[in-house]
């Protein structure tokens, strides 16, 4: 009886994988930068996950469903923005922005949602990812290394460096008094 | 403690990733270093401003109702088996017509599907490469890397190494495709990676052939009556089919 199998496939995969949805697209935006291509990103990467149904193993479909998503837009990329590689950033940088930081004291105020968004975007993709997923979705280290396939260690030294950077992006949102 | 170990330590901290001993000796630090405790203060201020609400990005409801209509009709699925119900007789036209339908998708189908197949193999060589994790054994010895697939996956694929052929085996890994988990070997060919896929099959053996390039990528695939082989690289095609050919020919 197909018909009945594949009604309860549907149906589980609308209980259990599309309330993520928002998720999903949030990941897809931040990493595409744009509407258009994370919607398509999150289009596909949905449609796949109900083809691919079938090899969840119910551990946590938020994390499964952005694996996907994530796989799906570095094939996305790849194809689309070949020029779009990876940045690395050298250590030497970092050191002097570790010293531009260290010396700024910090207000309690929150930054300016749009600066923020515009600091964000400006990270280089591998470190954006770990900012999505850590700071917006809540992963733990764990989870992340799982679902980027990196090591835990990784996670941690990208998460650093990405903080590091919005830090010296934001400083100046981040100095005595608030927003200059 | 120094403050030179301290910085990934403190976003662990933020982010109650630490353990009790070094959140401990950090805590400990903090109170007497004004260095790290402005550090750990900026984290806290920034973690704060990438929690915001208007940062999120929610799922626009056209993309919504878009994959909805893309999924499998519910409505539909209902009808479906609404008519299994009515009676013997429909009963038995719905499964002679499922029945034509099956043989109707049997010969319509294997295209659509190994071009499914394609784009996943595609994905996985693209993801191996990209996560920098072509290998999870590392080696060049075909008897080792033969026993590392032991007990990781249920059959034994054939390793061979071809570097008297200029492709020299690389490692192993274990992957999964179309639904199941296969053998995956990585051979070199100069600064080319090649991703060899094997899982068994009692599909009929059949001569390597190569499939039209998919993102910059060559496939080429063959059987030999009990396991099925897949091959991609960004090799051109002639390349890759010497390999296949290399490999086929070194199995038997
Ligand atoms: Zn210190």
């Amino acid at each position: 009886m197909v018909p009945v199998d594949e009604r309860e496939r549907l149906n589980l995969f609308e209980q259990t994988v599309l309330p993520h949805l928002d998720a999903a697209y949030n990941l897809a935006r931040w990493l595409a930068g744009n509407d258009h291509d994370a919607q398509d990103v999150a289009q596909e990467a949905t449609l796949r996950a109900f083809r691919f149904f079938g090899n969840f193993r119910g551990e946590n479909a938020r994390a499964w469903l952005l694996t996907i998503v994530r796989n799906t837009f570095y094939t996305w990329l790849r194809k689309n923005r070949p020029q779009e590689t990876m940045v690395e950033i050298n250590d030497e940088t970092l050191a002097n922005e570790d010293a531009l930081i260290e010396t700024n004291a910090v207000s309690n105020s929150t930054a300016d949602a749009e600066l923020v968004r515009q600091a964000i975007a400006e990270l280089p993709v591998e470190f954006r990812e770990i900012v999505v997923l850590r700071e917006m979705e809540g992963f733990s280290y764990k989870e992340i290394a799982e679902l980027a396939d990196v090591p835990i260690g990784t996670v941690m030294s990208r998460l650093a460096r990405a903080r590091k950077l919005l830090q010296h992006r934001l400083a100046a949102e981040f100095k005595p008094g608030g927003p200059s | 403690m120094n403050c030179r170990d301290t910085n990934l330590l403190i976003n662990a901290y933020a982010d109650g990733e630490l353990d009790a001993a070094r959140t401990l000796e950090l805590e400990q630090h903090v109170q007497s270093c004004a260095e790290c405790k402005c550090a750990w203060e900026n984290i806290r201020a920034l973690k704060k401003s990438l929690k915001q609400d208007a940062l999120y990005f929610a799922a626009p409801a056209d993309l919504r109702q878009r994959i909805k209509a893309s999924l499998p009709s519910p409505a539909k699925r209902i009808s479906t088996r609404a008519a299994w119900s009515w009676n013997w007789l429909t009963t038995a036209f719905s499964g002679a017509f499922a029945v034509c339908l099956a043989l109707l998708l049997t010969m319509t189908i294997p295209h659509g599907q190994e071009n499914r197949l394609a784009d996943e193999i595609v994905s996985e060589h693209i993801r191996s490469m990209m996560a920098n994790h072509v290998m999870d054994v590392v080696s060049t010895d075909q008897h080792t890397v033969k026993p590392w697939f032991n007990g990781k996956v249920d059959f034994s694929p054939p390793v061979r190494d071809l570097a008297a052929q200029d492709f020299p085996l690389v490692g192993g890994r274990l992957d999964y495709l179309n639904g199941r988990n296969v053998a995956a070997l990585i051979f070199q060919h100069h600064k080319h990676i090649i991703n060899l896929f094997i899982w068994p099959s009692k599909q009929t053996s059949s001569q390597p052939a190569a499939l039209p390039s998919r993102q910059g990528f060559h496939l080429v695939h063959w059987s030999d009556g009990d396991m099925i082989y897949w091959a991609v690289s960004d090799l051109n095609e002639t390349e890759l089919m010497d390999f296949a050919h290399a490999f086929n020919t070194a199995s038997h």
